[in-house]
C-alpha cells in the first residue's frame, strides 16, 4: 500500500458567464483524469509544461481545489471525501512548499507568528514559550539563525523566504510535502542550496515528496519516479533514470530533447524533436490522446479517437502511447515535425563551404571515427543501429567522443552512422541532464571538453581535408541523414 | 572532493545567509510609520490637525466672550447693511446679531471636528462590517458565499447610484433637523465607499499565495479572514478614512449651509455660521470668510494627512 495514491483524479473548472446569474457554460479540464502512487519515503516529480495542470494537480491533493471527481487516498483515508473540519485537521499530514517564497509569506506577520500559525490551528505546543523552542530548533534544521523569529518576510533574502516557507511546512511534521515549484523563482545557486536541504531534511526526517516543476534537470535530481503531463493528465510515469535513459512518450522524447547539454562536442550534435502548434486550450482538449495534434508520430485513426491509458511496458516504466514500442522500435516514421540541430536553429554561424557532393564524404568521417573505437563497440554500435537499443547506442556515442582524434582507417557507410544517431539523440538528452545534475558536477564535465576538442585538431590527420573544417563541419554532417529520415 | 557533513553544510548555509544580530524586525506597519514621519507633506497635515484638535478642545474656554450673547446688538443693523469690520476686542469683528466672531469660531471648531469625526466613524465601522462580511464571502465562502456577496454588493451599488448630497438631504429631510441628523447623514453616504473598499482590498488579498499557504497549513477560516486577509487589506481603508475627514466636515457644512444643521444659536458650528453669513456676504463677507477659511484650512490638513499616509502604506514604495 503506497502512502499516497490518487486515484482518477479529475478537477474540472466551470466557466461562467451571466449578467445577473451565472449560468456555465463550459469547463477547463485542469486535471482529467490522474491516477498515480506515491510510496513513504520517496520523491515523486511531475514534470510538464505551463498550464498542464501540475500545479492544480498539487493543490488538489491538499483539497485547496475542489475535487471534481476521483480519489486521494493518504493513509488509507479518502481524502475528497473528507468533511471540512476534518480535512482542516487532516492537512497537518500533507504540506505545501509554494514557488513564490515572499507571496506565500504574509507580509505583515513576522517569522514566529508564522510558523506559529500552523501549530495553533492544530493545538501543537501547549504556550507560545513551548511552540518557539520548537520553531528554534526547526530554524536551525533549515539553516535559519534563530534571531530571524523577531523578522518579518521582506527582510530575508529570496533562499532565505523559501526556507522559511520550509520550515512552515515541517513544524507541523507532516507526511507528505508537496513542493509546487520549489526553486524556479530562486537563483541557480540558491536553487542548488534549497534542493540539498530537501534531501538532507528528506534523509533525516523521512519525508515523502511530490515535487513539481518544469526544470528537467531539478526534478531528474530530486526524483525517485517522474511522471510528465500534458494537458490535464499523466503521458508518462517511470523511475527517473528510466525516464532519462530512454523517454517513451513522443511527448516525453520532445521535452528532453530541448534540454541542452554543458558539453559543447554533445551540444553540437544534439537534436531538438520540434514539435508544431501549441498547447491546446483545456477548455476544449483534442479528442483521442491529447497530443495528437501535436505529436510527430500521430497515426491517422486510433490516435484522434481512442484516448491511450497508461500501461506498463516493463520495469515500471508507464506509457500512455498506443505505438510507443512502435516508435521505440523505429517502425512509426515523424509524421509532422521536425528534427532539428539545437544549437543551429536559423543561425549560420559557421557559413557552409562544402558542395553537397562532400556531405557524404563528411559523413563517412564520422563513421570511420566510430570504428576504431576500442574492442567490441563499433560492432555494437552497428547493433544498435538495427535493434535501436540506446543503452548501447550510448557506448558508441561515448567511443565516439573519446576517439574522434584518431585517424580512421576504414570507411563505412553513412547509414551506418545514421541509424546510431537516430537512438543517440535520446541519450544526448539523458546525459545533458547527468550534466546538469548538480553544479558541481556539471563545471568539471564543462572544464574537460573544451581541452579535449582543442586537441582533435591537432591529433587528427586528415589527409583530404583541414583539421579545422573537419572538426566544425563534423556535426553538421552529422545531421543530414537525421533530417533526410 | 571533500563530502562536507550535513550538519556542516547547514552551518554554512547559515552562517552565509546570517541576518546581523544587531538589527530587530520592523513590520510593514513600523516601516510605513517611519516614512510618514519623514514625509514633509505628513508634517503639515498633522500640525493642522493637531491645531484644530487642540482648538476644538480648549477653544470654548480661550474664547474671551459668550458666543451666543448678543452683547454688541445695538451696533449692527443687517437691514441697513451695516456691520462691525475687525476690531481691538473683536478681532473678527461681529456677526449679524452683534456676536464675537472670534469666539464663536473658538467654540464651533468642536462642532466640526465632532461631525467630521463622528460621521466618519459612522461611515467606516457600518462600512468596515458589510465589507469584511462580503469580503470573506467572496474569499473563502464558496459558491454560497459568492451568492451573499454578490447580494449585499447590488444593495451597496444601489446607495451608490444616488448622489450623496441628495441621499444626505434625504435622510435629514427625514429624521428633522439637527447635528445629529447631519452626521447621520453624512456618515451614510460613506458606507458605500468603505465597504466596497475594503471588500475590493480584501478579495485582492484573496487570491495571495500566503492565503493558500495558510489553508494548507489548516488554519480556521474565521482567523484567516481576520489575521491574513484583513491586516493587509486595511491600508487603503487607513487612508479612505483620514481622507473622508475632511470630505465629512465640508459635507456637515454643506448640509448646514442648506440649514439642515443644527438650529441651536447658542451652539455655533462653522457650516451654520457660513449658511448665516451668506445673506450678508455683499455688506460684510468677512463673516463668510473666517468659516469658510476654518474648513478649508481644516479639510486641507486631513487630506494632506491621508495623501502622505496613501505614500507611506503604498506596498510599491516598501524600501
Amino acid at each position: 500500500m503506497s502512502l499516497l495514491e490518487l486515484d482518477g483524479v479529475k478537477v474540472h473548472f466551470p466557466i461562467k458567464k451571466g449578467l445577473l446569474f451565472d449560468r456555465t457554460v463550459g469547463h477547463v479540464y485542469a486535471v482529467d483524469g490522474v491516477s498515480l502512487k506515491v510510496e513513504a519515503g520517496e520523491t515523486y516529480g511531475l514534470v510538464g509544461e505551463s498550464g498542464c495542470g501540475k500545479t492544480t494537480l498539487g493543490r488538489s491533493v491538499l483539497r485547496l481545489v475542489d475535487i471534481t471527481e476521483g480519489s486521494v487516498v493518504l493513509d488509507g483515508t479518502d481524502l475528497a471525501k473528507l468533511p471540512g473540519e476534518e480535512m482542516r485537521r487532516f492537512r497537518r499530514r500533507l504540506q505545501m512548499v509554494f514557488q513564490d517564497p515572499l507571496g506565500s509569506l504574509n507580509p505583515r506577520q513576522n517569522i514566529e507568528s508564522i510558523l506559529s500559525e500552523g501549530m495553533i490551528a492544530h493545538g501543537i505546543g501547549k504556550d507560545q514559550e513551548e511552540r518557539r523552542e520548537k520553531i528554534k530548533a526547526i530554524l536551525d534544521k533549515v539553516g535559519l539563525p534563530s534571531n530571524a523569529l523577531a523578522r518579518y518576510p521582506h527582510e530575508f533574502s529570496g533562499g532565505q523566504r523559501q526556507r522559511i516557507g520550509i520550515a512552515r511546512a515541517l513544524v507541523l511534521e507532516p507526511d507528505v510535502i508537496i513542493c509546487d515549484e520549489p526553486v524556479s523563482a530562486l537563483d541557480v545557486s540558491v536553487q542548488a542550496q534549497v534542493i540539498n536541504l530537501l534531501e538532507e531534511l528528506q534523509e533525516e526526517l523521512g519525508l515523502t515528496y511530490v515535487v513539481i516543476a518544469h526544470d528537467l534537470a531539478v526534478v531528474r535530481h530530486i526524483s525517485d519516479t517522474i511522471g510528465v503531463m500534458y494537458l490535464g493528465s499523466l503521458v508518462e510515469e517511470a523511475p527517473s533514470d528510466a525516464l532519462y535513459a530512454e523517454p517513451k512518450h513522443p511527448y516525453t522524447k520532445a521535452l528532453m530533447s530541448a534540454v541542452p547539454v554543458p558539453d559543447p562536442e554533445v551540444e553540437d550534435k544534439r537534436e531538438r524533436i520540434l514539435l508544431t502548434g501549441d498547447l491546446p486550450s483545456p477548455a476544449n482538449p483534442p479528442t483521442g490522446c491529447r497530443f495528437h495534434t501535436r505529436c510527430p508520430w500521430a497515426q491517422a485513426e486510433r490516435c484522434a479517437t481512442e484516448r491511450p491509458q497508461l500501461r506498463d511496458v516493463g520495469g515500471g516504466h508507464r506509457v500512455a502511447c498506443h505505438y510507443a514500442e512502435d516508435i521505440a522500435s523505429g517502425k512509426l516514421t515523424l509524421t509532422k515535425g521536425e528534427v532539428v540541430s539545437a544549437t543551429r536553429e536559423g543561425v549560420d554561424d559557421n557559413p557552409e563551404t562544402d558542395t553537397p557532393a562532400k556531405i557524404p564524404a563528411q559523413a563517412e568521417k564520422i563513421s570511420k571515427a566510430e570504428k576504431p573505437a576500442k574492442t567490441e563497440k563499433p560492432a555494437e554500435a552497428e547493433k544498435s543501429a538495427q535493434a535501436e537499443k540506446p543503452v548501447k547506442a550510448e557506448k558508441a556515442e561515448k567511443a565516439e567522443k573519446a576517439e574522434k582524434p584518431v585517424k580512421a582507417e576504414k570507411a563505412e557507410k553513412p547509414a551506418k552512422a545514421e541509424g546510431a544517431e537516430k537512438p543517440a539523440e535520446a541519450e544526448k538528452a539523458a546525459e545533458a541532464a547527468e550534466g546538469e545534475k548538480s553544479v558541481e558536477a556539471g563545471k568539471p564535465a564543462q572544464a574537460e571538453k573544451p581541452a579535449e576538442a582543442d586537441d582533435a585538431p591537432a591529433e587528427a590527420e586528415a589527409s583530404d581535408a583541414p583539421a579545422e573544417a573537419e572538426a566544425s563541419d563534423a556535426p553538421e554532417a552529422s545531421e543530414e541523414p537525421g533530417k533526410a529520415v | 572532493m571533500a563530502v562536507a557533513t550535513k550538519s556542516e553544510k547547514i552551518q554554512r548555509l547559515a552562517e552565509l545567509t546570517a541576518v546581523s544580530e544587531t538589527s530587530t524586525g520592523a513590520s510593514l506597519w513600523r516601516e510605513a510609520f517611519r516614512r510618514l514621519k519623514s514625509s514633509k507633506m505628513a508634517i503639515v497635515g498633522a500640525v493642522i490637525i493637531v491645531l484644530f484638535v487642540l482648538i476644538a478642545v480648549v477653544g470654548p474656554f480661550l474664547a474671551p466672550y459668550s458666543p451666543s450673547a448678543q452683547t454688541w446688538r445695538g451696533e449692527v443693523f443687517p437691514n441697513q447693511g451695516k456691520f462691525v469690520g475687525a476690531r481691538d476686542g473683536n478681532w473678527f469683528g461681529l456677526d449679524h446679531l452683534g456676536r464675537d466672531l472670534f469666539s464663536r469660531m473658538l467654540v464651533g471648531a468642536r462642532q466640526t471636528l465632532l461631525v467630521g469625526i463622528v460621521a466618519t466613524l459612522i461611515g467606516l465601522v457600518a462600512g468596515f462590517v458589510i465589507g469584511i462580511v462580503s469580503g470573506a464571502a467572496a474569499t473563502l465562502g464558496g459558491d454560497t458565499g459568492r451568492r451573499i456577496d454578490s447580494v449585499i454588493m447590488r444593495f451597496i451599488d444601489m446607495m451608490l447610484a444616488l448622489p450623496s448630497l441628495l441621499l444626505a438631504v434625504s435622510i435629514a429631510a427625514v429624521m428633522g433637523q439637527s447635528l445629529t441628523t447631519v452626521m447621520i447623514a453624512v456618515g451614510v453616504v460613506q458606507v458605500p465607499v468603505f465597504a466596497r473598499l475594503l471588500r475590493g482590498s480584501m478579495l485582492a488579498q484573496g487570491n495571495a499565495d500566503y492565503v493558500l499557504a495558510a489553508q494548507s497549513l489548516g488554519v480556521r477560516k474565521r482567523r484567516i479572514v481576520l489575521s491574513q486577509i484583513l491586516p493587509n487589506s486595511l491600508s487603503p481603508v487607513i487612508v479612505q478614512a483620514t481622507l473622508s475627514l475632511a470630505t465629512a466636515i465640508i459635507e456637515a457644512a454643506a448640509l448646514s449651509y442648506l440649514g439642515l444643521g443644527n438650529p441651536d444659536p447658542a451652539i455655533p458650528e462653522w457650516g451654520v455660521m457660513l449658511a448665516q453669513a451668506q445673506r450678508f456676504f455683499s455688506y460684510a463677507p468677512a463673516m463668510a470668510v473666517y468659516p469658510a477659511v476654518g474648513i478649508i484650512i481644516t479639510a486641507l490638513g486631513f487630506t494632506l494627512l491621508g495623501e502622505a499616509m496613501r505614500e507611506a502604506l503604498d506596498p510599491k514604495l516598501r524600501g
